[in-house]
């Protein structure tokens, strides 16, 4: 009950602040598992795609998040978990674990995600090039699709070291899904899934 | 007979007056869905309808869908008082500024200025209607925001385009805040013999302003054959704009009732609105043209944005609002 009504006021108030429009360019929006790829710009992105899908595709979509700034803290934590039911990585990459297992748990359990290729935020109009995650994932769970999504004005709204947002308005663009082609090398699959993001802008 | 309902209305109080203008606006409302709905039976009875057609009648029915939903709006706000009023209008100017900014190239200097003119400026100025402060609400913006919003962005020192990006800075904020603001600070006006009515001025004045728009709209449809400004704004006629023109005048003309004016003044303000509202829509399309965009955004279905069914309401509120000061307070 309080975790609905959590829900529904940071969805009103992503809405009032940057609008989050969605624009389904390339595709209508469905409820096939899909991996939705984006331009990281600001600490508002994740919100904006998460808002700007349909509620039902919503429920089972889950964004990623650092566990090393989600996870500490009461609050952090509630909103993270409950609220967005994100799946907390590790940043630091360890020798005993990787990384990438719980994102791939949730793909097993059925789960769409968001994730940011580019690893770390910043406040540019083009995405820089992707790291290698979205590849493993992509030849992992091959039946998964794969969806670039540019997010278009958080950049201004937010970019990193302000504290306060600017309110204008994003549109947040879905492109048509693409999958990873049968002996496609990582590096050429990455650049065809940034340039899927780039023929978005 | 026309004396005796002339006198009747006159002498109606002002609770009376406001419901009888909801239950006029409503009736309009009704006919004017019926006749969209009409209109969309016969373009389905059709065997081939021209897909022209048919936009025009879709578009016409999510604009009165659209204004069903601002008039319901408009009238809790009402009903809520001065501050329900006040509030609106913030949030109004609110859209409009991040409508306004959205489209306007700024660079990251100057995100510290549009935090403030968001969040401080904002609520400020509309504190300042609230108290009835008039003397610093009609400069905080043209004098004290002027000159600091620049000097705030100046310590970014980021000297690319920094004229045209201060001057941007201050339109938007001009004509979303400071113009449209006009509107409320209607309630501030001490006017002679019309204590506790203003609600009713303000009324009075978003329904010329709006009905101005409407009926140019529709007489231009029907009518409409030179255009005024294709370049600008290609459903701007002269016919639309005499025929809706006139009515909207005659209109006024026999609203003086709700209003401090006689007849005749009100058909003289009546133009007054018209004539800021049409060309407060002439240049607000041209901004939006030289920045790139056909609607200012998507947020009333049908209409556009905030800012394409305000950009009337910034031009002739200052003015409506001067000219009512002037003349009719002490």
């Amino acid at each position: 009950m309080f975790t609905k009504f959590t829900r529904l006021t940071l969805i009103g108030l992503v809405r009032l602040l940057v609008g989050a429009h969605p624009r389904w360019v390339g595709a209508a929006p469905s409820l096939t598992q899909s991996i939705y790829f984006t331009n990281h710009t600001s600490h508002l992105d994740t919100l904006a795609l998460w808002v700007a899908l349909p509620a039902k595709i919503r429920a089972k979509t889950r964004p990623v998040a650092a566990k090393d700034y989600w996870g500490h803290g009461k609050i952090k934590r509630f909103i993270a978990l409950k609220v967005l039911n994100a799946v907390l990585i590790e940043r630091e990459v360890s020798r005993h674990s990787d990384p990438l297992a719980p994102l791939l748990a949730a793909l097993a359990a059925g789960d769409s995600l968001i994730i940011f290729p580019e690893g770390t935020r910043k406040a540019q109009v083009e995405p820089s090039d992707f790291k290698g995650g979205l590849y493993h994932l992509a030849e992992a769970f091959p039946q998964v699709q794969l969806v670039p999504v540019y997010l278009d004005t958080l950049h201004r709204s937010m970019p990193k070291g302000s504290h306060l947002p600017v309110p204008l308005i994003c549109t947040v663009r879905f492109g048509a899904a693409l999958a990873l082609q049968a002996n496609e090398h990582k590096k050429a699959f990455l650049t065809r899934a940034r340039a899927a993001i780039l023929s978005l802008i | 007979m026309l004396s005796h309902l002339t006198n009747m209305l006159e002498t109606l109080d002002s609770t009376h007056k406001f419901y009888g203008l909801i239950g006029a606006v409503a009736a309009l409302l009704l006919i004017a869905s019926i006749v969209s709905w009409v209109l969309k039976r016969g373009l389905l009875a059709k065997s081939n309808p021209s897909e022209k057609s048919a936009k025009v009648i879709n578009n016409l029915i999510s604009r009165v869908n659209a204004w069903w939903v601002m008039v319901a709006i408009l009238v809790v706000a009402f009903l809520a008082g001065k501050l329900g009023t006040i509030i609106l209008f913030g949030f109004i100017s609110y859209f409009a500024l991040r409508e306004f900014m959205t489209l306007t190239p700024t660079r990251s200097g100057d995100h510290r200025t549009l935090s403030l003119a968001f969040f401080l400026l904002i609520p400020l100025h509309y504190y300042l209607i609230y108290t009835d402060w008039y003397g610093l609400f009609s400069i905080l913006i043209p004098v004290y925001a002027f000159l600091l919003m620049p000097s705030i962005s100046v310590l970014a020192q980021d000297t690319e385009h920094f004229l045209e990006r201060a001057a941007k800075i201050q339109w938007g904020v001009m004509i979303a805040i400071y113009c449209i603001s006009h509107a409320p600070a209607l309630l501030l006006l001490p006017i002679t013999n019309f204590e506790g009515q203003n609600t009713l001025l303000l009324f009075y004045f978003l329904l010329i302003v709006q009905l101005s728009d409407v009926l140019q709209y529709v007489f231009g449809n029907l009518f409409g054959k030179t255009k005024i400004a294709p370049v600008v704004s290609p459903n701007k006629t002269l016919e639309g704009l005499i025929g809706g023109g006139l009515s909207t005048i005659l209109v006024g003309a026999s609203l003086w009732w709700i209003t401090p004016f006689t007849p005749l003044q009100s058909a003289g303000m009546a133009a007054v609105i018209v004539t800021m509202g049409f060309l407060g829509g002439l240049v607000m399309s041209a901004i939006k043209r030289s920045l790139g965009a056909k609607d200012w955004g998507n947020m009333i279905e049908g209409h556009g944005g905030m800012l394409d069914r305000m950009d009337s309401v910034s031009f002739a509120a200052p003015i409506f609002f001067h000219l009512v000061r002037y003349y009719f307070t002490p």
